[in-house]
């Protein structure tokens, strides 16, 4: 108990004589959850469209307006030659190319069926995809007026319609940051702790420090304990910063309870740490460990289900994710903040995270010796 | 009781032989030198007695504990210096005892009789971090981390590598003042001037003990003739000297040392008549005092 206390008076006093680390542990959180969800949002706007009517009826006027007046377009050209518009989809000004062909109008009304066509910019998959989506969204709401008013003048009945009406739980406004800020505290709590962790106990290596410190009479669980301990502190302190700036920043109140958060973000951290601690026995140089440690961190959030939904990857890649404690953590981070989840929801997660934990310590002890 | 025994100690890196059935004993009290060039396996013979590195074959004893079996005993009883500073480079110099005093369950206090001496030299740094001292005072710092538990054995790696001459020799008087408290010291030098102020030294070479003895006794039994030459052109006499039959010679300091090999006699004006049919001017020659210097390059080559 005694080492301990030195080790741990040692260790945080190390800590905070290195400003930079200090700057880094306690900014780098904030300034990104600050900045970017802003920044890493879904949201596709500012779709750039080249018209090109071959018609100019009042119908094809009514459904300009319409597309120019909705948030999500920008009307860079109108023309009436397809192969104009196509330019300007290869010069990179139109993203998408409507095209209204001649006769829109008297087709439709004479054979009461009519087509348009678009072309999309596919280079940018996710612009390609919702601009499209929503350039459809606009003409369906166009097509259904239209139905009205002809068959109002025709004195025909008014066919039956179903429309689909929704609403969002958990994020009412569909309000893109507060799905981002949850993931993104996960992100950081778990850079924290894995970098610190396995760079702190590589340097030793590197300095020499661990050849005086292994012929003590220091026992290797003191000395890992001694480690563990000042990351663990540090990663809930960034934590709780974390929860700090999204409630004054983004409003995001956690709706679920604080207590289990705080349980989570513990064992959690604990499993992140023993993975810094894994890296750190199989590296000799802080070179190696950082790059093992951004390689593993680079697959822990695209494959993490921030950016991309992991319902929506491939059966192998799902699989995959499972061995992904990040994954858990951002799972469970939004279950507790947004959704209000009680122990029994996330209980399973827990479980598996303390796994995680018991298992990549148990590694590392193993694989960290006192004597080669 | 012998401070360390070792015996047949043999230690192989992928393969490559690093240690070689290496024994030797070093008696309480005793300073003993480990002297041999880079690479001739002392730290491995060091991280072996520390209980740092496991013996690939044969045994060795530190104060009686056995260095695989006991190692906690050894690790709470012995001090080491490693040869590439180890401390807390970010800690103070107070801090760095401080930390190493309370690991071994000891305060700076109980022990300070042991590095009262070198501690007055460091006690106006004491605030300083331990990265920013120089050479010499991180010696003298890494010197009083490996004392403060007043260990039974110390064990220094090439404890005077970098230091200036000066610090050198007041750590060599150190040593001799801790010798008096009873401590056995293990130590390792690359240089031979510091190999005459060991009791004892062992003298490796390519993980292999050549001899083992006193300096005065190496001295005294050196054996050979040995000339001290000097001359104008000194790359031309080093050169010329190669030639002169059944010796051997090398530079040593001004001069160069010409040592004759063992069954043959020569005369000092042998030699001279050598150097000046091959054109050399200002030729000094002389019989040259034998130093634990030249016992090395004799028993090396």
């Amino acid at each position: 108990m005694r080492t301990i206390k030195f080790l741990l008076y040692k260790e945080f006093k190390q800590i905070f004589r290195n400003r930079s680390i200090v700057a880094l542990i306690l900014f780098m959180p904030v300034m990104q959850l600050l900045i970017l969800p802003w920044a890493a949002d879904y949201e596709v706007k500012n779709i750039n469209v080249a018209l090109v009517d071959q018609d100019h009826s009042t119908y094809a006027q009514e459904l300009i307006s319409k597309i120019s007046g909705s948030n999500y377009f920008n009307i860079v050209s109108s023309t009436s030659s397809y192969d104009e518009a196509y330019r300007s989809i290869e010069s990179d000004a139109a993203d998408l190319v409507l095209l209204i062909p001649p006769n829109f109008k008297r087709d439709l009304v004479k054979n009461k069926a009519q087509k348009l066509f678009l072309a999309v910019n596919a280079i940018n998959g996710t612009k390609a995809n919702l601009g499209a989506a929503y350039m459809q969204e606009v003409i369906k709401e166009y097509n259904g007026k239209l139905l009205t008013e002809i068959h109002s003048v025709g004195r025909n009945p008014i066919p039956h319609r179903a429309e689909v009406t929704f609403s969002n739980w958990y994020n009412p406004h569909l309000s893109y940051k507060v799905f981002m800020v949850p993931g993104i505290l996960a992100i950081l709590v778990t850079m924290v702790g894995g970098f610190l962790s396995a760079l702190n106990i590589v340097k030793e290596k590197e300095v020499g420090t661990i050849e005086q410190v292994n012929v003590t009479p220091i026992k290797k669980h003191h000395f890992i304990l001694g480690k563990m301990i000042p990351f663990w502190v540090l990663g809930n302190v960034v934590f709780t910063l974390g929860l700090i700036v999204s409630w004054v920043i983004y409003g995001i109140v956690p709706v679920g309870s604080l207590l289990l958060l705080y349980s989570f973000i513990a064992v959690y951290l604990l499993a992140v740490l023993g993975f810094g601690l894994l890296i750190s026995t199989y590296s000799e140089t802080q070179q190696q460990a950082m790059f093992v440690m951004y390689f593993f961190m680079m697959v822990f959030i695209l494959m993490g289900g921030l950016f991309t939904p992991i319902e929506s990857m491939p059966e192998w890649a799902q699989e995959t994710i499972k061995i992904n404690p990040l994954s858990y953590l951002i799972k469970v981070l939004r279950m507790i903040v947004l959704k209000g989840s009680t122990f029994s929801d996330i209980a399973p997660h827990l479980g598996t995270i303390a796994l995680f934990a018991i298992g990549l310590n148990g590694w590392a002890m193993l694989n960290y010796k006192k004597t080669s | 009781m012998k401070a360390v025994i070792a015996e047949n100690i043999s230690k192989q890196y992928n393969g490559k032989p690093a240690v070689e059935k290496v024994s030797f004993e070093v008696d309480e009290g005793e300073i003993f030198g480990l002297i041999g060039p880079d690479g001739a396996g002392k730290t491995s013979i060091f991280r072996i007695l520390t209980t740092l590195l496991l013996p690939d074959g044969g045994s060795a004893q530190v104060h009686h504990w056995d260095v695989v079996k006991d190692w906690r005993a050894i690790r709470n009883a012995v001090g080491y210096m490693p040869g590439k500073f180890s401390l807390y480079q970010d800690l103070t110099v107070e801090e760095n005892l401080h930390f190493f005093a309370t690991v071994f369950n000891t305060s700076i206090q109980e022990n300070y009789h042991l590095i009262e001496e070198i501690y007055v030299q460091l006690e106006p740094f004491k605030n300083r971090r331990a990265g920013k001292l120089s050479g010499g005072m991180k010696q003298k710092l890494a010197l009083c981390c490996a004392l403060i538990h007043k260990p039974k054995v110390l064990f220094l790696d090439e404890p005077t590598t970098g230091v200036d001459p000066v610090s050198r020799r007041e750590f060599w008087e150190m040593l001799k003042k801790l010798k008096q408290q009873n401590i056995s010291i293990v130590v390792s030098t690359p240089y031979m001037d510091e190999a005459s102020m060991c009791d004892r030294i062992a003298s490796i070479q390519s993980g292999s003990i050549l001899s083992i003895d006193t300096p005065q006794y190496l001295v005294k039994n050196y054996g050979n003739q040995l000339f001290k030459v000097k001359a104008n052109d000194r790359y031309r006499l080093l050169e010329v000297l190669k030639s002169v039959p059944s010796t051997k010679s090398y530079a040593f300091g001004e001069y160069a040392h010409i040592s004759v090999e063992k069954g043959h006699q020569m005369e000092a004006s042998e030699i001279r008549q050598h150097l000046h049919q091959n054109g050399l001017t200002g030729v000094e020659i002389g019989d040259a005092e034998v130093t634990i210097e030249d016992c090395f390059i004799n028993l090396l080559h």
